[in-house]
């Protein structure tokens, strides 16, 4: 009876561990896909499976990179990402102590205005009058960041976290006569480096990822995000590169496999960084589900 | 520090109190200021403009001037059939979603707890969470070409069994159950995180004493681990159930093509194309100011539930 139990049990650890093992492969393969036929030779037959490139050609890569509109974006959404999560930080913080504090007067009205928006909102069409005819930020850098300077999610999560911060802590520079705006920067503000972590880097991401405001916002070319460049290449094809390439090129450049090799250079300073600051985004998570 | 009054002060006195007490916390009303700013101008101003759904809207004119046009968008929600086949499209996808990706998470999570090798376990999750940091835009040029019905290895081996090629997002056979595994494929990992965070408050005493009485592994999934997820997986539900006229934007728009429009339009694709390809800037007004309060109710409802069933509410 005992070694049966024991049987089923090994059963099922196999089984587990083999089913994990092709969800980490499915999860895998349709990137490490696109990096090889991104390195595959223009004469290299397309309707063949390769699980590695039969030869490596970076010709690829190099008309992509030599294509302006990739520096463009690449330069558009640095600047987005770091003025974005900067002003981002400093608004969410900055408005987190004050509704972290008990004797804000009037502080659960505050609360309510802000979580009211979590759940409703003017949508699509009266944001974007807003935006485009009423403050007429078309094609301006404040595009890209004031829309969504503040999420109310991180603010409340921030809050949550102030929230918890002993407000012993905070007694030493009041006695020396510090007022509510010294006692946040020297004390509530070093003491927060985890909470600011998280909101920036989750700002971050979702900077570097959105696309839908440079659509409506900033359409002209030299405004472009390097989103939007990569949604015009998989759209268009090769077409985008026409001015990049010379006539030699385009009669035996592959315009997949180009289109391969844009999506990967857009997206290995994701898969780059992402190990290194993984466990932030995870211990963020289990911040925000615990309830304050 | 808040006064303690014996009697409870009236009229201007009160006035007087509530003004003293903003004067006394200036410093930090003030700080509350740039963050308010900003929720007033760009989340409240485009509610106060949700009311050029009852207008003739016109550039010219703004938001104020148009004139007043009553129901006459919100009835034609009801006589306009696109809008009929959008909402019955975003209400399939979103039950297919529910049916086959609610589950998704909470199995990853389950087999997870199962692995006992540490260094595996986290290679595991470390892999699983990545697509979800990766955009639609970059999994639409991922995804058109690992599907590709030429050139794409799904179709390749379809084809080494013979099989014809599946256009799998320009079939409008294919397309939902395209949508519902490329979601669940992005989210399953991240979304398991709420669940294995559960489980590990899991008391290890309970198994111990499950050893005792000669318990298998799944007599213990079943009677243990399972049962402890329950509130986790009831609020989830919940909420999930609360969400079901929300669409995934990012991900149809940057998947489909007007081939499968009829089974993969939805709410909000079709506000952006009537909305702002055609400019009909009143009638889906309209269609998102309906479906903003279905939203909000359900939101609402949800909650209300949740606080019942579980004494767990999110306000």
């Amino acid at each position: 009876m005992k070694i049966n139990q024991s049987k089923d049990d090994r059963m099922l650890e196999i089984v587990v561990s083999v089913s994990l093992a092709i969800l980490c492969i499915t999860t895998l393969y349709p990137f490490w896909n696109l990096i090889v036929v991104s390195l595959l030779p223009s004469t290299a037959p397309m309707s063949k499976l390769y699980f590695f490139p039969p030869a490596i050609d970076f010709q690829n890569y190099l008309i992509v990179l030599r294509s302006p509109d990739i520096y463009i974006g690449f330069r558009n959404s640095v600047v987005r990402l770091v003025l974005g999560t900067i002003l981002s930080v400093i608004v969410t913080i900055t408005m987190a102590y004050p509704l972290s504090k008990k004797y804000l007067p009037n502080r659960t009205f505050w609360t309510a205005i802000i979580v009211f928006t979590m759940y409703f909102g003017g949508g699509l069409i009266p944001t974007y009058l807003l935006i485009t005819n009423t403050l007429e930020l078309t094609n301006t850098i404040w595009a890209w960041v004031l829309p969504n300077l503040v999420s109310a999610f991180h603010l409340i999560i921030a809050r949550n976290f102030l929230s918890s911060i002993p407000k012993e802590l905070e007694e030493s520079a009041r006695i020396d006569g510090a007022g509510d705006f010294r006692t946040f920067v020297q004390i509530i503000v070093p003491l927060s480096k985890p909470i600011i972590a998280t909101v920036a880097l989750w700002t971050a991401v979702g900077l570097w990822n959105e696309w839908f405001d440079a659509l409506l916002y900033t359409p002209a070319p030299e405004m472009a995000v390097l989103q939007m460049v990569m949604r015009r290449v998989i759209m268009a094809g090769s077409n985008s590169f026409e001015d990049a390439l010379t006539m030699d090129e385009l009669s035996y450049i592959n315009p997949e496999n180009l289109k391969a090799s844009t999506v990967i250079v857009a997206t290995v300073p994701i898969l780059i960084t992402y190990p290194f600051v993984q466990k932030y985004f995870v211990r963020g998570v289990l911040v925000g589900s615990l309830k304050g | 520090m808040e006064k303690n009054y014996l009697i409870k002060p009236k009229g201007f006195a009160l006035l007087k109190d509530w003004l003293a007490s903003y004067r006394k916390h200036r410093v930090l009303f003030l700080m509350l200021i740039p963050g308010l700013l900003y929720f007033i101008v760009f989340k409240y101003f485009p509610i106060y403009g949700l009311q050029i759904a009852f207008k003739d809207f016109n550039l010219v004119e703004g938001i104020w001037g148009s004139d007043w046009a009553g129901l006459k968008y919100f009835n034609m929600l009801f006589t306009t059939k696109s809008f009929f086949d959008v909402f019955k499209n975003t209400i399939i996808i979103s039950i297919y979603q529910l049916v086959f990706g609610f589950p998704a998470p909470i199995i990853l999570a389950l087999m997870l707890y199962e692995i006992r090798n540490l260094a595996y376990k986290k290679l595991v999750q470390t892999i699983s969470y990545l697509p979800h940091f990766v955009s639609w835009v970059v999994l639409a040029g991922v995804f058109t070409r690992f599907l590709s019905p030429s050139s794409g290895p799904v179709n390749i081996l379809i084809k080494t069994f013979g099989a014809e090629p599946i256009f799998f997002l320009g079939d409008n056979r294919y397309f939902r159950a395209t949508l519902i595994v490329t979601e669940i494929w992005k989210s399953i990992g991240w979304g398991s995180i709420v669940y294995i965070a559960a489980l590990s408050g899991i008391d290890p005493a309970l198994y111990e004493s499950a050893n005792i009485d000669g318990a298998n592994k799944i007599k213990k999934i079943i009677h243990i681990t399972l049962p402890s997820l329950t509130p986790v997986i009831t609020i989830m539900l919940i909420f999930a159930i609360g969400r079901i006229i929300n669409d995934n934007f990012n991900q149809i728009f940057n998947l489909y093509s007007p081939i499968v429009y009829p089974t993969g339009d939805v709410i909000s694709t079709y506000v952006y194309r009537m909305g702002l390809a055609k400019m009909e800037f009143s009638f889906t007004t309209a269609v998102g100011l309906s479906k903003n309060v279905i939203s909000f109710s359900l939101v609402i409802i949800a909650n209300a539930v949740a606080k019942k069933v579980n004494d767990y509410g999110i306000w």
